[in-house]
């Protein structure tokens, strides 16, 4: 990597950390930044030094924003009552994406895991019982992934709310556009045991 | 190249780079085992990896004491039967914590796997499941070299009347025998012997003198290591429970 100059090399070698990125694909990808200067590299530039000097971690729900209090928590229209519990900031945003959900939003951020010793306190589950007896909050939806540490994670969360909130979850069964065959037994045995009337 | 088929049952998943994972399985010939599996975190394989699945592996590395890759096929899942019911999902988080914790790698256990598979089949009977694992630990105490003796007490020799277990030699102690000492003794419910069907009041009792000797015994011989916090938050349960 020797062929670059030294403040080239350094941007690969940041770029090639990316998800998805390794060294070579990270050294097409500043190739094409640096051959796009005008259309890609500055915008780029300005946008990442705007993104890091001003993102940050809600203070309230922990997800992304530029403020202490995110967009979504000084929205009066999401007062609805109802907190969405999410493992992490993708789980919210892809929350959002859905645009069904009109209320606020708690993330934890991860599960418990014996394995990698997350316990309780390490998640933000204190802060989303003080949240729901501070909010008024009468519905919590806990949205974690079917996974055996993310329902341990929803179980424990619904034993220290307690009876003090309406606790639900997201609905488990055959997703939109999957076909029966490609489904795994225990997916269909859910589906099977959470039918509906039709 | 070395390579083996087995089957066993997941115990652990940790996520390896981008798009591969760790696994541990315990196997049937080849104990409890690790390995790579190449697009691990991907949607198709991922619902496959949860811990107490079956599963039949194929096990390939250049050399026996390397990390090696694992290829995976579904036998059984049990992530759906347990996601419902906390008790039973706390049982099978520390069951399967307690044996990547216990188990040496790499060596064959067949009579704990065994009892192990039988638990885990046991899923979904939820009246029976905290019996049967209170026998599985006893189990795992005996399989690790730590089995208590609970057949006759160790101060008169009779086997009747057996009340308490002594917590330094994990033998039987009979109430008459136990006398002023009882205080200083474990419990040894009819559940811990094999006996009735036992309730959740039993059960606790049986999980604490059990869990004396995998606090003692076990965990001094793996230096001290803290037991898993899954198998206290599933006593923590049933002792709500009874």
């Amino acid at each position: 990597m020797a062929d670059a100059p030294k403040d080239i090399e350094t941007l690969i070698e940041m770029m090639a950390k990316l998800p998805g990125l390794g060294p070579r694909s990270a050294r097409r990808a500043v190739l094409h930044l640096i051959k796009k200067r005008g259309l890609l590299l500055m915008p780029l530039a300005d946008a990442m030094h705007a993104v890091a000097t001003t993102a940050r971690e809600c203070l309230r729900c922990g997800n992304v924003g530029t403020a202490d209090l995110c967009d979504i928590c000084t929205s009066e229209k999401r007062a609805t009552g109802e907190i969405c519990v999410v493992e992490d900031v993708a789980d919210l945003w892809a929350m959002e994406r859905a645009a069904v959900f009109k209320g606020r939003y708690h993330v934890l951020g991860g599960t418990l895991s014996a394995l990698d010793a997350i316990g309780p306190e390490d998640l933000r589950i204190p802060q989303l019982v003080t949240r729901v007896a501070d909010e008024g909050i009468t519905e919590v939806i806990l949205a974690l992934n079917a996974t055996i540490d993310g329902q341990t994670t929803a179980h424990y969360i619904a034993e220290q709310l307690g009876d003090r909130v309406r606790v639900t979850s997201l609905a488990q069964g055959v997703p939109i556009g999957g076909e029966l065959d490609y489904l795994d037994d225990g997916t269909i045995s859910a589906a099977l045991r959470a039918r509906k009337a039709f | 190249m070395v390579d083996w088929r087995d089957e066993g049952a997941l115990l652990s998943v940790r996520r390896h780079g981008e798009t591969s994972a760790i696994i541990e399985v315990f196997t049937r010939e080849h104990g409890r085992h690790a390995g790579i599996v190449r697009g691990g975190t991907s949607r198709k394989i991922a619902p496959i990896l949860q811990p107490g699945a079956q599963l039949d592996v194929a096990w390939r590395a250049r050399l026996e004491d390397h990390l090696g890759t694992f290829t995976v096929e579904p036998v059984k899942s049990r992530a759906a039967a347990v996601m419902a019911d906390r008790l039973t999902l706390a049982g099978l988080n520390a069951a399967t914590a307690l044996l990547a914790y216990a188990l040496p790698e790499r060596e064959a256990h067949p009579q704990l796997y065994a009892r192990s598979i039988a638990l885990l089949d046991m899923i979904g009977n939820n009246e029976a499941w905290p019996l049967a694992y209170l026998r599985w630990e006893v189990a795992l105490l005996d399989e690790m070299g730590f089995g208590l003796d609970l057949s006759i007490c160790a101060v008169t020799g009779t086997s009747d009347d057996l009340a308490f277990v002594s917590p330094r030699t994990g033998r039987a102690v009979s109430a008459e025998a136990a006398g002023d000492w009882a205080g200083r003794l474990l419990p040894l419910p009819p559940a811990l012997m094999g006996a009735g069907q036992g309730d959740m009041g039993e059960i606790a009792q049986g999980l604490r003198t059990t869990g004396h000797f995998l606090t003692t015994q076990l965990a001094h011989s793996l230096g001290d290591r803290p037991l898993p916090e899954a198998r206290a938050r599933f006593v923590d349960l049933v002792g709500r429970a009874a």
